[in-house]
């Protein structure tokens, strides 16, 4: 096996991906503008954000799968990537089996099937139909073919989505010991705006362009967390807490702190005066509020990281 | 034995089946059916074009099915209007442009009715040798886009993030379908094109445990079909084409009865 070591900050392997100040413009409307970020082997890398914020988006302009209208993406030359897409419906008139689906994109050694279905857990599925799955059984299915495929770099849009608290940490596992095993290079979209994997490296956090980015907290650091998530899920869980200076409104418009409110958003347009100083402050809050909320409000300006017990995941 | 208008009539009626099968499952994977119909019904102006040109009359048909096909892929693009309203304006906007131009032309004297409902009975030799021919042409093409057209029908981004061209597969596709309708008109007509690409494919659907299997399966049912449609037709007398989509229609009911499977039981409960 190869030995990943994660990439000591500070001295960067060559990246596999790297995107430049990239936009991608639809309809006359900038989905994401100045995404800069890259991806190296053996580096997990998360996305956050509320609800089109653009995560997916980003990653699909650094798989190749969006043509950026501005700025540039860098792959590898003979890049090998492993997609798990955000969402996928398959007709109940196609007939696949997990077995079937393993070799959707190209052939594959049957031990290669059989390694990752077992690491997924699936290996007593290899004859059901992905119809029949269910949500959980069919992420675990789709990241099993996705990482049978000795992929450079996995890109993983929600991954987690559909599956439930002890089942979300299994993932995480899983997502950990394949960087650990193949060395790849990891690009994880998250649904949750403060709790990622432990084990990413890189935070970004994104609303129509990069709000911010850095290193999450490890939530086993805090005895509060290891209470709210039991001390399993506190080595796999870390809370990336921050809070942003503006607010986007829902005719797309931008509030900014100080008060003024502009068209447009950009990290350089005289309104952010922040420095990417993040309180760090989150131990001591009492998460006692329920959540009555409906998914993640767009103006996504929450001071507190806010934890999600068991039950209470978005679907 | 091929002077017998019997034998040529299965001949070329089981080829064209046999072409079909794999390109319906495709469509009805891709839920394409209306594309379908909106490709096929354009061949009459194709016909039209043909008889004010003088131009060969199958090249005419895949010349415009063609020019539809790739028609629909740039309006879709511009997501003016849904890609289902956009399909009905295109299937009967030709089908009306082509009936009006064969009424302005006084001096032909063609017979619509074979050209919508298909005269399989009056097939020649040559038309058997096109339809065997553009058959294995189709059948190759569609085994060597399998893959791309396969994975890109499961998630476009996902065959593009891993390599493959779906664009491209896709294309090509629509390209295939418009040689199948320029060389199944004569059997079963514009109007029923359709039935015999969905229905075989659907019937094949419940016996089927991979893709594969069920594009091999649609071809067999739509031969069975055609065999079955022209006996019917020549005992009880009825039209040639309709009888093939009505014996289609009987295997596809009798796919749907219940049958004990012990395979269906087990499956749930994994191992």
């Amino acid at each position: 096996m190869l030995s990943p070591a994660k990439t000591p900050a500070g001295i960067r392997a060559e990246p596999l991906v790297s995107l430049e100040n990239v936009g991608v413009l639809r309809n006359g409307r900038w989905l994401v503008r100045g995404i800069d970020f890259s991806v190296s082997r053996g580096e997990i890398v998360t996305l956050i954000g509320p609800n089109g914020s653009g995560k997916s988006t980003s990653a699909k302009a650094a798989i190749g799968v969006l043509k950026p209208d501005e700025g540039r993406v860098e792959r590898k030359p003979g890049l090998k990537v492993g997609y798990v897409p955000q969402k996928l419906s398959i007709d109940w008139t196609l007939p696949l089996s997990v077995r079937r689906l393993m070799t959707l994109t190209g052939p594959l050694p049957e031990r290669d099937i059989a390694a990752a279905l077992d690491a997924a857990g699936m290996a007593h599925m290899l004859d059901a139909e992905v119809q029949h799955l269910s949500g959980g059984e069919f992420q675990r299915a789709l990241m099993a073919r996705a990482i049978a495929r000795k992929p450079d770099l996995l890109v993983l849009d929600e991954p987690v989505q559909g599956v439930d608290f002890a089942g979300e940490i299994a993932l995480y596992d899983l997502i950990k010991s394949i960087r650990n095993a193949t060395g790849c290079g990891i690009l994880l979209i998250s649904h949750d705006l403060h709790v990622v994997m432990a084990e990413t490296d890189t935070v970004i956090c994104l609303n129509g362009h990069v709000c911010c980015r850095g290193t999450p907290e490890s939530v086993s650091r805090s005895p509060e967390y290891v209470r709210l998530f039991g001390s399993r899920a506190a080595q796999t869980l870390a809370v990336y807490s921050h809070h942003h200076d503006h607010t986007h409104l829902p005719d797309g418009r931008v509030q900014h702190a100080d008060g003024t409110v502009t068209g447009h958003c950009f990290p350089d347009d005289g309104h952010h005066g922040h420095d990417h100083s993040h309180d760090h402050d989150h131990a001591g809050h009492d998460h006692s509020h329920d959540h009555g909320h409906a998914e993640h409000d767009p103006g996504h300006d929450h001071p507190h990281p806010h934890v999600h017990a068991e039950g209470e995941r978005h679907a | 034995m091929l002077d017998d208008f019997f034998v040529r009539a299965i001949l070329a009626g089981v080829g064209l089946a046999l072409t079909t099968g794999p390109l319906g499952c495709f469509i009805i994977w891709r839920r394409m059916a209306y594309f379908g119909d909106t490709i096929a019904h354009s061949a009459l102006l194709g016909v039209a074009l043909s008889l004010l040109f003088e131009l060969n009359l199958t090249l005419a048909v895949f010349a415009v099915a063609a020019f539809v096909s790739i028609l629909l892929l740039f309006l879709q693009k511009r997501q003016a209007l849904s890609a289902d309203a956009l399909l009905g304006i295109l299937s009967h906007a030709t089908l009306a442009i082509g009936l009006v131009m064969v009424a302005f032309m006084s001096w032909v004297r063609i017979d619509l009715i074979a050209f919508l409902f298909g005269d399989i009975l009056a097939v020649s030799t040559t038309d058997i040798a096109l339809i065997w021919g553009g058959g294995l042409f189709v059948l190759a093409a569609i085994a060597w886009l399998w893959r791309p057209l396969l994975a890109a029908t499961v998630n476009a981004e996902l065959a593009e993030a891993e390599g493959l061209k779906p664009e491209r597969a896709r294309l090509f596709f629509m390209l295939l379908m418009a040689v199948v309708i320029a060389i199944a008109m004569k059997i079963v007509g514009i109007m029923l094109i359709t039935s015999l690409l969905i229905i075989p494919a659907a019937a094949a659907r419940r016996f089927s445990p991979t893709p594969e299997i069920m594009a091999v399966l649609a071809s067999l049912i739509g031969a069975v079909a055609v065999v079955g449609g022209l006996f019917g037709s020549l005992t009880y007398d009825t039209p040639s084409g309709p009888s093939i989509v009505v014996a289609a229609l009987i295997l596809f009911m009798l796919s749907l009865l219940p049958v004990r499977r012990h395979r269906a039981i087990t499956q749930g409960q994994g191992s």
